[in-house]
């Protein structure tokens, strides 16, 4: 679908595309089922997935919803579907696409639709409060809780979540199973099991030794997969399980 | 790329209240202690039946009958019998629960899965410990060598 609308004259020059994004929409108060609607949007090989939603609702269709905030892939609020994989729309270059065919956009899966790419995050928060994902302890220090840098090293990667919700809906156990804590919920309580500075990581371990916590993970490596902060999801989840079975962190 | 499986919001209050003995973090468990012990009885059963001696062309009524007059073999095959059938079953349990999202269905097929792993196991068992290498009457030429002494 895409046609180099002009052959650039230097290399490295910025390309223009026409490129076709078909988005999944969806109006609760109009339609009984989601649909497929295509838009044809002039992009640069600058341009990331977001601009072309921009491009659409400002240009096009002002009644195309999405979330966003900072477009800078630290909110975390524009996870979606972009051809099938879970991401970041202001993360994601048009250039990286195969953008010969269409670019599928759609809302994150397994979490209730409300409206085209928006959906109902309440589950996805709630199992993350569920973990108590804030420092618990008892010590009372004079200036400040003093951790060395091997033990801050060992949560370091799980401090980088953005809560984007890529991960959890992203994983097969909690499409079918939406009681599981999914992998950002213990994403976040591997974060503080592991802060040698926090009292509590046997409340967290005993919350997450559930028949919907940890052992739900079939290390499908979808969460790894989809996380755009590059967090080994995975292999969170599994030290996790670890520490449960050791009995502690 | 549609999904369109009418589900119930995720986190809906209906389970995750129930507490009880936390199975799956046995269930777990097994399957790793299992399936490092099936690694183990696997290789060491094609070995014995399919390297040793004459391998493939060794297996006949004969062959199988004189492993299983063997204690030794009786039992491991036993071990390998239940652990594996257990671990598959386990295994298929948790792709019911994964994928079938109707909880009427998930009982149907669970409860299938449930009786025919233990048919399997008493039948195995049964055929384990009481498998009679020497049928009367049967032509000495098919049975094991020691049943000569015997009929
Ligand atoms: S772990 Fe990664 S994918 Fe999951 S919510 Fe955090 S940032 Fe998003
Ligand atoms: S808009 Fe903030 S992460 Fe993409």
């Amino acid at each position: 679908m895409a046609t180099a609308t002009e052959t650039p004259a230097e290399v490295g020059a910025i390309q223009e595309f026409t490129v076709t994004v078909i988005i999944r929409r969806f109006d609760p108060e109009k339609d009984a089922e989601p649909y497929w609607q295509d838009f044809d949007v002039q992009m640069y090989s600058t341009d990331r997935v977001l601009d072309a939603l921009h491009k659409v609702k400002w240009d096009q269709d002002g009644t195309l919803s999405f979330r966003r905030s900072c477009a800078h892939g630290i909110c975390g609020s524009d996870a979606m579907r972009i051809n099938g994989r879970n991401r970041l729309a202001c993360k994601t270059l048009i250039k990286d696409l195969d953008i010969t065919k269409p670019i599928y956009i759609e809302a994150i899966k397994g979490l209730p639709l409300e409206k085209d790419l928006i959906v109902d995050m309440e589950p996805f928060f709630a199992s993350y409060r569920q973990v108590q994902p804030f420092l618990q302890s008892s010590s009372k220090p004079e200036k400040e809780r003093i951790q060395s840098i091997e033990e801050r090293a060992r949560f370091d990667d799980t401090t980088k979540c953005i809560l984007c919700a890529a991960c959890t809906s992203s994983c097969p156990v909690f499409w079918t199973d939406g009681q599981y804590f999914g992998p950002a919920a213990i994403v976040n309580a591997h974060r503080f099991i592991f802060d040698s500075r926090d009292d509590q990581a046997q409340v967290r371990l005993d919350i997450l030794n559930d028949k919907e916590g940890v052992w739900r993970c079939r290390t499908t490596f979808n969460c790894s997969e989809a996380c755009p902060r590059g967090i080994e999801v995975t292999k969170a989840i599994a030290e996790v399980k670890q520490a449960i079975l050791r009995g502690k962190p | 790329m549609t999904s369109n499986i009418a589900l119930d919001a995720p986190r809906s209050p209906s389970a995750r209240t129930k507490r009880g003995v936390n199975w799956e973090k046995w269930g777990w468990i097994y399957m790793r202690v299992s399936g490092v012990a099936l690694v183990a009885l696997i290789f060491g059963h094609l070995f014995v039946n399919l390297f040793l001696g004459d391998g493939v062309s060794q297996i006949d009524f004969a062959f199988v009958a004189g492993k299983l007059s063997d204690p030794f073999w009786q039992w491991y095959d036993f071990f390998l019998l239940w652990l594996a059938l257990i671990h598959g079953t386990n295994g298929m349990r948790t792709i019911i629960n994964d994928y079938v999202a109707t909880a009427s269905v998930r009982r149907i097929l669970q409860g299938a899965l449930l009786s025919s792993t233990v048919v399997l196991l008493v039948l195995g068992t049964l055929v384990i410990f009481t498998f009679d290498p020497c049928p009367a009457g049967a032509d000495p030429e098919l049975v094991a060598s020691f049943c000569a002494d015997i009929l």
